[in-house]
C-alpha cells in the first residue's frame, strides 16, 4: 500500500513542490522520509488499535498535484445560511481554498488574515515559517507524515494580538470529484496573545464516490487568548475522514474543542492539546451518533506540561446497528505540573447488540499534587425510564428519542455560539430520528 | 370500567398473581391492602403493561377494550394512570418537555390538535397549585434530585395534568410526612369525579383517613381473599393480617 505512494512521491516530487509553497516544501522531503519509515498506521500500532484503515487505503484514489480547479461553485451548491449564525464564511474544495469569498468577509478586523496556506506562505513567509510544522513536524505518526509529504495547501487564519473577531469563522470542507479521490490539507491557525476567535469547521461530501481526506490542523493559542474549535462531520458512508487536530496553548489561554460526528463513513480524529503555560483552561469534547457500519475513533491526548492548568474532557457516543466506536483519553501530567485539575468522562449507549464500543482512559501522572478523575461507561437506555415515560402515554420510539437527546444534551452545552448550539440540538434530534439517514450536502447550511 | 377475571401473571417464571378477579365501576374508590409480597405492586404493573411481567391466564377489560392487547402507552392514552411507588429519575429530560410530550400524545390519540404553548403553561400552573407543588420543580429534569415527598407530589401533579379515567396509586403514602400526605390526598380527592375511578394500593390504613374507599380488598398470595367496606381497613389496622392468613389456609 505504502509503496505506490512512495513511488508516486518520487515520480512527482517536483510537481508537488511546484504547485505548493516554499514554507511547506521546506520540510516536505523530511516528512516523506518519515512516512517511508513509518508507513500507514495499522491496528498493530497501539494508538491505532481500533482504527482499521486498510480497506480505506487500498482504494485507488486520484490526487490533484497540479492543483486543477474542480468545477464547483460552493456558494451555489451550499446555501450556507445557518439561521441566526452570522459568520465569516470560507470554503475548501477537496484540498484547495476556494478563492472567491463573500463580500462580507471584507469586514474582518484590521490585521486579521484568512486565506489559503499557499497565499499566506507567499505573502507572509516569516509568519508561516514560525509556526508551520512546529507541532506536526515532531509527530511519529504515519498519517501526519503522509500529510507533510503530500499536502500542498490548506486554510490559514491569523488573529493578531488583542483582536477579537466579531463573528465566528465558518470553514466548509467539501469533497467533490467524479472519481475516487484523496485530499491532503494542512491548516494553520494562529491566535495571538489576548485575541479571541471561534471557528466552525464543517466536513461534507458532494459526490457518490469514495473519498479520503487526511487533514492536519495546527492551532497556536497565545497567552490570555480564547479560542473555540467546533468540528462537525456530516459526510456520506463512502468517506474516510482522518483528522489530526493539534492545539498548543500558552499561559492563561482558554480553549474549547468540540468534535461532532453526525454522519460518516470511517472517521479517525486525533486530538492533542498541549498546555504549555500556567493557568490554561481547556475543554475537549465530542459526540458521535453512528449506525449501519459506520466507524468512529476519537483518540485524544491532553498534555499538562505546566502547573495549575485545568482540563475537562467529555465524549458521548450513541451507536446502533453494527457501528463501531472507539475512544481513548490520554492524560499526561508532567512531573512539574503541580496543582493540575483534569477530569475525563466518556459515556456510551449501545442501541443494538451488534454495535461495539471500545473505551480506554489512559492517565499518566508524574506530579504528586494533582486532582484527576476519569469515568467510562457503556450501557443501554434505562428500561425503567422508558417504561415510566410509556406509562404516561409517550410511545416507545418517542421515549427513546427523548432519552437519547437528553443523553447528548450536555455535550452541546460546550458550544459557546448560542445560535449554533440551538441548530445542533435540532440536527442531533433529526439524526436520532433517522431523518438524516444520509448526508444531503451541507445540512448545517440547508 | 375495569374488569379483571382470573388473572395469572409471572415474573422471571415465578407466578405472583394466581387467579385474581376484580371489578371496578366508575365513580368508585377501591383500596387494595395486603401483606408484603402478596402481589399488590405486580397487579399495578400488569394493568399498566410493564414488559417484565407475563400474563399467563385471564383477562383484563377496560371499558370493553382488551387491555392485554395494548402497549403501555396505549393503555395510558385509554385513560389508565399509575402513580409509581418509586418514581423514576430521568436526567436531562425536563419536566416541561416530558409533560408536553405526554399531553400531546394523549391528544394525538384522541385526534385532537396539539396544545398551544399558552394553554399548556396555564394548565401547568393550574395543576401545580392543585398539588401545592413548588414552581421550581417543573423547571428541572423529571424527578432528578427530588425528595421522596416531591416525587410523590409530582406523580399526583402528572395525574392532574393527564386526567385519567382510572388512577392507580401504588403505595403513594409511603415515605410521606403528614403534611405531604394531606396534600397528596387532597389532590386525589379534588380530582375525583363520578366519571373516574381510583385504586389505592397501601399497606396502612393511614392514607384511608384522607381518601375514603368504597371498597377494601385484601390481596394475599396472588388472589383477593376478602372484600368489604371501609370498616375492613380499620379491622386490618387493629388485628393485622394473620387472622386473614389463617382464614385462607383453614
Amino acid at each position: 500500500m505504502e509503496q505506490q505512494y512512495i513511488d508516486l512521491y518520487k515520480a512527482h516530487r517536483g510537481m508537488i513542490k511546484e504547485h505548493s509553497a516554499a514554507v511547506m516544501n521546506a520540510s516536505r522531503d523530511e516528512a516523506f522520509a518519515r512516512f517511508a519509515r513509518l508507513g500507514f498506521p495499522t491496528t498493530k500500532i497501539e494508538n491505532y488499535k481500533y482504527t482499521e484503515l486498510k480497506p480505506s487505503l487500498e482504494v485507488d484514489y486520484g490526487l490533484n498535484f497540479r492543483r486543477l480547479d474542480f468545477p464547483v461553485d460552493p456558494y451555489q451548491a451550499f446555501q450556507c445560511d445557518v439561521p441566526g449564525i452570522d459568520s465569516f464564511l470560507y470554503f475548501v474544495v477537496n484540498d484547495g481554498f476556494y478563492p472567491e469569498t463573500d463580500d462580507r468577509n471584507k469586514e474582518l478586523p484590521e490585521g486579521v488574515i484568512i486565506c489559503s496556506m499557499k497565499e499566506a506562505s507567499e505573502k507572509y513567509p516569516e509568519l508561516v515559517a514560525t509556526y508551520y510544522g512546529k507541532q506536526s513536524g515532531k509527530k511519529d505518526d504515519g498519517l501526519v507524515a503522509f500529510n507533510g509529504a503530500f499536502a500542498q495547501d490548506g486554510f490559514f487564519m491569523y488573529v493578531p494580538k488583542n483582536v477579537e473577531l466579531p463573528r465566528p469563522v465558518q470553514l466548509i470542507n467539501i469533497m467533490r470529484s467524479d472519481v475516487d479521490f484523496m485530499a491532503n490539507s494542512h491548516d494553520l491557525i494562529i491566535i495571538e496573545e489576548n485575541a479571541k476567535a471561534q471557528l466552525l469547521v464543517c466536513d461534507h461530501t458532494q459526490d457518490d464516490v469514495r473519498f479520503l481526506a487526511n487533514r492536519v490542523t495546527e492551532v497556536f493559542v497565545g497567552e490570555y487568548a480564547t479560542y473555540d474549535h467546533y468540528k462537525l462531520e456530516n459526510t456520506h458512508n463512502r468517506m474516510t475522514n482522518l483528522m489530526t487536530l493539534l492545539i498548543d496553548q500558552q499561559a492563561s489561554s482558554n480553549v474549547i474543542s468540540n468534535v461532532i460526528t453526525l454522519h460518516n463513513g470511517v472517521t479517525r480524529n486525533t486530538i492533542e492539546v498541549a498546555l504549555n503555560g500556567k493557568h490554561c483552561e481547556t475543554e475537549v469534547c465530542g459526540m458521535v451518533i453512528a449506525d449501519k457500519n459506520q466507524t468512529v475513533d476519537n483518540f485524544t491526548s491532553v498534555l499538562h506540561n505546566m502547573p495549575e492548568c485545568h482540563s475537562d474532557e467529555l465524549f458521548k457516543y450513541v451507536l446502533d446497528d453494527v457501528s463501531k466506536g472507539a475512544f481513548t483519553g490520554r492524560l499526561f501530567v508532567e512531573k512539574d505540573a503541580q496543582k493540575t485539575r483534569a477530569y475525563q468522562t466518556n459515556r456510551n449507549i449501545l442501541l443494538h447488540p451488534s454495535a461495539k464500543m471500545r473505551t480506554k482512559p489512559q492517565l499518566e501522572i508524574f506530579a504528586d499534587d494533582v486532582k484527576c478523575s476519569h469515568g467510562a461507561t457503556i450501557g443501554q437506555l434505562d428500561d425503567n425510564a422508558l417504561f415510566y415515560m410509556r406509562s404516561r402515554g409517550i410511545p416507545y420510539n418517542e421515549a427513546r428519542l427523548l432519552l437519547m437527546n437528553a443523553f447528548m444534551a450536555d455535550v452541546l452545552e460546550y458550544i459557546r455560539i448560542f445560535a449554533l448550539r440551538d441548530r445542533m440540538k435540532m440536527l442531533v434530534e433529526k439524526r436520532l430520528r433517522g431523518e438524516l439517514s444520509k448526508c444531503e450536502g451541507c445540512v448545517i447550511c440547508q | 370500567m375495569l374488569v379483571i377475571k382470573n388473572l395469572h401473571a409471572n415474573i422471571d417464571g415465578k407466578e405472583i398473581l394466581k387467579g385474581l378477579s376484580l371489578t371496578i365501576n366508575k365513580g368508585e374508590i377501591h383500596a387494595i391492602m395486603g401483606p408484603n409480597g402478596s402481589g399488590k405492586s405486580t397487579l399495578s404493573s400488569v394493568i399498566t403493561g410493564h414488559p417484565a411481567f407475563e400474563v399467563t391466564h385471564g383477562t383484563i377489560e377496560f371499558n370493553g377494550t382488551d387491555l392485554l392487547e395494548l402497549a403501555p402507552e396505549e393503555r395510558a392514552n385509554e385513560g389508565i394512570f399509575l402513580s409509581f411507588q418509586y418514581p423514576v429519575e430521568i436526567p436531562g429530560v425536563s419536566m416541561v418537555n416530558f409533560m408536553r410530550s405526554a399531553i400531546n400524545e394523549q391528544r394525538k390519540y384522541r385526534n385532537e390538535p396539539a396544545i398551544s404553548a399558552t394553554d399548556f403553561l396555564r394548565l401547568m400552573r393550574e395543576k401545580k397549585e392543585l398539588v401545592e407543588m413548588d414552581s421550581k420543580l417543573t423547571n428541572r429534569a423529571v424527578n432528578e434530585g427530588f425528595s421522596g415527598g416531591e416525587k410523590k407530589k409530582n406523580e399526583i401533579f402528572q395525574m392532574a395534568m393527564l386526567e385519567p379515567k382510572l388512577a392507580i396509586l401504588d403505595e403513594t403514602d409511603s415515605g410521606l410526612d403528614i403534611d405531604a400526605l394531606r396534600i397528596v390526598a387532597n389532590g386525589v380527592n379534588k380530582l375525583k369525579s363520578p366519571e373516574n375511578a381510583t385504586v389505592v394500593i397501601t399497606h396502612y390504613q393511614r392514607l384511608l383517613d384522607y381518601i375514603t374507599p368504597d371498597f377494601v380488598h385484601v390481596l394475599y398470595d396472588g388472589k383477593i381473599v376478602k372484600s368489604g367496606g371501609k370498616e375492613l381497613a380499620l379491622e386490618l389496622e387493629a388485628r393485622g393480617y394473620d387472622w386473614i392468613k389463617q382464614e385462607v389456609e383453614a
